[in-house]
């Protein structure tokens, strides 16, 4: 959607066990690059995908709003 | 494909605090309770007191928060969690004594503990969530349910000339001359995230100063009993909870009363 970002500065790991698809990190991502997927977990929610790697700037504002911990991030 | 990025990016900025057990909690979805064991637990590790923190845990949804935070717990009778750590502090004065507590337990059951507590200035942090309702047990109203909120036990909404108004617990324990710290924080965007991260930080700093009693409120979400998606429930605290309590510091004190 928004390609505007050259190369990515960072990279998040999203634990798909683990996300309860509560889309938090959804609007909390300035660069929106992560989007609900569409594969069901053990526990029965659609987890959180992390849809857009290349406009990723490893911000950890995804990370700092998911309640459930379940986002690691490298920069 | 993973690894690749992996190597790209080495440095992890952001991963599981070491205080926060690696275990799936039971909360439901988008509900701040995890926040706020997060913010716990980074500071727990900030101050690097894991060794010697001992927690009470209230009876509430965080009844089991024994089981994701890797320190030593008590358990409380209802609203009793300030009496007990008041109890624990005082046998074990080199321990760090926090209690976490919902508005169900800290503002209804536990009233007279808490202003109690306050008012000896014991020497203990106090993490207070105000979801405004009764999560565990089904949403019945609580003493800071919003006037109009339609709740299990108030089912045409508050109406304040049957139940009263919401409790402003950050303001009330404000006025009592033993609070050292009193502040209201919510979780619901990334800047108030820090802020109350920041808030945490200091109420534990005011324990370990010996300063006196720390409280630190929580405006906190409750999606499965308010009947709204997360997102939803969130911008009900930024805006109807946010404007009937207000956010802020109310008591910040420099230094004990005693040498």
């Amino acid at each position: 959607m928004k390609g505007t970002a050259p190369a990515p500065t960072g990279t998040i790991e999203i634990d798909f066990e683990r996300c309860k698809a509560c889309e938090l990190c959804v609007p909390a991502c300035p660069k929106h690059c992560i989007e609900m997927g569409d594969r069901i977990n053990r526990h029965g929610y659609v987890a959180a995908l992390f849809a857009r790697p290349l406009d990723c700037t490893g911000c950890a504002i995804c990370a700092e709003s998911c309640p459930d911990v379940c986002i690691r991030v490298w920069r | 494909m993973k690894d690749k990025r992996r190597e790209t990016f080495p440095r992890a900025v952001f991963s599981r605090p070491r205080s926060l057990l690696d275990v799936r909690s039971h909360y439901c979805p988008g509900c701040h309770h995890g926040i706020a064991h997060r913010i716990l637990a980074e500071t727990i590790d900030r101050f690097d007191v894991r060794g010697k923190t001992v927690g009470v845990a209230p009876v509430g949804c965080a009844v089991l928060m024994y089981d994701y935070i890797d320190v030593d717990f008590a358990e409380a009778p209802h609203g009793r969690a300030p009496a007990v750590a008041t109890g624990v502090k005082r046998a074990h004065p080199d321990r760090f004594v926090f209690t976490y507590q919902g508005d169900g337990d800290l503002a209804a059951i536990g009233t007279s503990e808490i202003i109690h507590a306050a008012n000896r200035g014991e020497n203990i942090t106090v993490l207070f969530i105000n979801n405004t309702t009764y999560g565990m047990t089904g949403g019945q109203m609580a003493p800071t349910t919003m006037l109009g909120q339609k709740t299990a036990t108030s089912p045409y909404g508050r109406e304040f000339r049957n139940d009263g108004y919401p409790i402003k617990v950050a303001e009330l324990l404000a006025t009592i001359e033993g609070t050292a710290y009193s502040a209201r924080v919510a979780t619901s965007t990334p800047a108030q995230i820090r802020k109350a991260k920041e808030a945490v930080r200091k109420a534990f700093d005011m324990q370990i100063r010996e300063v006196g009693f720390s409280l630190v409120e929580f405006l906190s979400t409750c999606p499965t009993n308010w009947g709204m998606k997360p997102l939803d429930a969130q911008k009900r605290v930024l805006g109807e909870i946010s404007g009937y309590f207000p956010l802020g510091v109310y008591k910040e004190r420099k230094q004990a009363d005693f040498v």
